[in-house]
């Protein structure tokens, strides 16, 4: 192996010599992956040389691994070299109107109930709501700062407010983690930074909504959050939106660092293209997200809905090594078609009195499989521990497939481990008692999945709660008769 | 209102229903009677669209309109109110957010706004009273861990809502102890009016003694086999169902 990576060393730094630099004033890198392209990215971003280094060491770990296999996911094999890794912000001939919008995704809008300024800016019109939308994120950028809260692009964070960056970058998700997380610390393209200064509790919801430089880095995203000792904030990602996006394969990292007293709520909508019916294209989404509980009594809290991507990979987890710290995760994922999620959290208990709480609402429907996988880690320090888990699944029609895949390590034996999982289906006889009340089958469908998931829903804040129903309805119309 | 002829329907390949003839009126009560398995559950399902059975050969016609041409909701949307034997259970669902729902796919159905909160839970709160149920047990998941009591004064609570044109109350009396049975049967007798009519499916003269009848049909085989009016219901309650067999068979 260390053979291998000297060759491509030696044969990249070669490649190097002659002049990708003449290459910089180009819009996007080739396709393919190689040393020169994570020094492209790094020198069209003008990142300092830390970080370039550390891509690169993200780079050559991610060449010595292999994608992993193990989760309940089938796919074609990803061709890594037919990918573009660097495209600058497009300026690619936008619609002018909303006529020029495929209606059924306006349709969809409209059953979202989404302003026709944000319709506009989802579809990418150029109009002056994009101004608006900057300016409102300037007016509030100004408030959190008053606070000393920043939160602002990765790029931004890098040169405003480097020593944060390099101290906390990869702490929770280190570069070499996984195979995905190495591919995203080497070739990130942007994302968000936030950092709660000690005793500040952050007075709005944090929406990427309000991220300026959002366009076109979805691909390869990464956010990292730091609450400093007693901070608050709650953190929205995504878009009940339909996303649609020309990459298929998506890999984010998002990492929280809490300290002492801190909370942190980070609440997930995705809603990324899942492919049509018959199943062909959709979105790879294959993310690592963890959240490390630094400090005593801190607590982190994940909340997701997912309903979008062909493929979910995904597993919120929490490292709970401060005592008497706190890690929640609320799932509901929905698939329909021929989606396929593998989806779960990891709770490791380091600390003394840790607890974690995990709730799991899987939904299949269509041909669609649905699988849970967690693991619940009591560390032999870990005095106390206390973890309840509870995962249902829920099928609609006789096509699909729910899958629970629990893991359960206990060093210590002061731990109380619970886990109950249920698996039911949507009766006839529920859809029935609905429609002769007047109910018809779709919104019967609707009423009885947003029951089942309530639990989860509930932790979202109010409007994204509201939005996350709609969608869920959305998601499984047409799924049942 | 309502106006069956020459019913036949059938689960399967089971012949159940064997042509029946009922006209129901505004203003009626009709009570159906019966022994186990002659049809009484049938025809409440056939009539509020239970997909599993299937009509094979005449017709209904509930206000003038075709009714078996209409999807369940379409015909609960026109006023059909089955009040269920078994009540299901759906987790996570309120009854309060239930009735809201249907309450507004009715009335948007009919032209009507939907209500708002304030309206809603003003016309919640008004017949609450009517069937005595508490408004904690209507914040619960529906039916979820509900008594067998609670459960039917739920549904009478839900017709009390919805205030259909007609309403099938499939042996409500079931699983009910006497004083459950009372006041399930004001709640009734509160609803009844001259412009709605109620058929009352039951296996006992006991429910009757509640909720006096205008008319009193026995159902054996799938037929309507005597019609009478509330006094019927006592004789049956004398001497049996055998009797009315042992008549049949002489015939």
């Amino acid at each position: 192996m260390a053979k291998d990576d000297h060759i491509i060393q030696e044969i990249t730094t070669k490649e190097y010599e002659h002049g990708w630099v003449a290459n910089l004033e180009s819009e996007s890198a080739p396709k393919g992956l190689s040393e020169e392209i994570v020094r492209f990215i790094s020198q069209r971003k003008s990142e300092p040389e830390w970080l370039l280094e550390w891509r690169l060491k993200a780079y050559r770990h991610w060449l010595t691994m292999e994608e992993p296999k193990w989760p309940n996911v089938t796919y074609p094999a990803i061709n890594y070299q037919d990918i573009i890794y660097y495209s600058a912000p497009k300026k690619k001939a936008s619609p002018k109107s909303l006529d020029e919008i495929d209606p059924e995704l306006l349709k969809t809008f409209e059953k979202l109930g989404i302003s026709l300024t944000e319709q506009k800016r989802l579809t990418g019109i150029a109009v002056d709501a994009v101004l608006d939308s900057v300016s409102v994120a300037t007016t509030f950028k100004e408030k959190l700062g008053e606070l000393g809260i920043i939160f602002c692009s990765f790029s931004e964070a890098v040169h405003e407010h480097p020593d944060l960056v390099k101290k906390y970058l990869g702490s929770v998700v280190p570069a070499t983690d996984n195979y995905f997380a190495a591919l995203n610390s080497a070739v990130f393209s942007d994302g968000s930074f936030c950092y709660i200064p000690a005793g500040v509790r952050c007075p709005m919801e944090l929406s990427t909504y309000f991220r300026i430089n959002a366009a076109n880095t979805g691909q390869f995203e990464r956010t990292l959050i730091v609450a400093e000792e007693g901070s608050y904030v709650s953190y929205l990602e995504g878009c009940t939106a339909p996303m649609r996006d020309e990459n298929q394969l998506h890999a984010a990292v998002v990492e929280i660092y809490a300290m002492k007293n801190a909370e942190v709520k980070y609440s997930t909508v995705q809603n990324w293209y899942p492919g049509n019916k018959e199943g062909v294209g959709g979105i790879y989404n294959f993310v690592t997200k963890r959240g490390l509980c630094a400090g005593d009594h801190s607590k982190i809290s994940w909340t997701q809905v997912e309903t979008g991507s062909a493929i979910t990979w995904k597993y919120p987890s929490c490292v709970l090594k401060g005592d008497y710290s706190v890690g929640e995760f609320y799932s509901v994922a929905v698939t329909n078609n021929f989606q396929q999620a593998d989806t779960g959290t990891k709770m490791i208990h380091l600390g003394k009195h840790t607890k974690s709480r995990i709730v799991s609402k899987g939904i299949s429907a269509g041909k669609s499989q649905n699988s849970y996988r967690g693991q619940v880690h009591i560390h032999k320090r870990a005095v106390n521990a206390r973890n309840f888990s509870q995962c249902d699944s829920l099928l609609l029609g006789d096509k699909c497939g729910a899958h629970t895949f629990p893991y359960i390590d206990v060093e210590n034996d002061s731990a109380r481990v619970e886990h109950e999982a249920t698996t039911s289906k949507i009766g006839e006889d529920q859809i029935f008692y609905c429609q002769q009340r007047g109910i018809d089958e779709e919104a019967a469908v609707a009423l009885i999945v947003n029951g089942y998931a309530k639990e989860v829903l509930n932790q979202l804040p109010m409007e994204f709660a509201v939005e996350a129903q709609k969608l869920l309805a959305l998601t499984l119309e047409g799924s049942v008769g | 209102m309502l106006k069956i002829q020459n019913l036949h329907a059938q689960i399967e390949d089971k012949p159940i229903l064997n042509g029946i003839n009922l006209t129901v009126n505004a203003g009626e009560v009709h009570a159906i009677m019966g022994p186990n398995g002659s049809g009484k559950s049938t025809l409440a399902a056939t009539l509020s669209g239970r997909e599993e059975y299937t009509v094979t050969d005449g017709t209904v016609e509930f206000m003038g309109k075709n009714l078996l041409e209409m999807a369940p909701e379409e015909r609960a949307r026109e006023g059909v109110f089955l009040a269920f034997q078994y009540p299901v259970e759906i987790p996570g669902v309120s009854t309060i957010n239930f009735m809201k729902t249907a309450l507004n796919q009715i009335r948007t159905h009919r032209g009507e706004a939907p209500l708002d909160a304030v309206a809603f839970l003003k016309l919640m709160k008004e017949k609450m009273k009517l069937v005595e149920i508490d408004q904690s047990l209507l914040n619960r998941s529906l039916n979820e861990g509900f008594s067998g009591g609670e459960k039917k004064r739920n549904e009478i609570f839900q017709m009390a809502m919805l205030e259909p044109r007609l309403a099938i109350l499939d042996e409500t009396d079931s699983g009910l102890d006497i004083d459950a049975l009372r006041i399930v049967a004001n709640g009734v007798n509160a609803l009844r009016s001259k412009n709605n009519a109620i058929i009352v499916v039951t296996h006992y003269q006991r429910l009757l003694d509640y909720i006096v009848p205008d008319f009193v049909h026995v159902l054996y085989k799938g037929r309507i086999v005597k019609s009478g009016t509330k006094e019927l219901a006592l004789e049956l309650e004398e001497k049996g169902y055998d009797w009315i067999k042992a008549g049949l068979a002489t015939v």
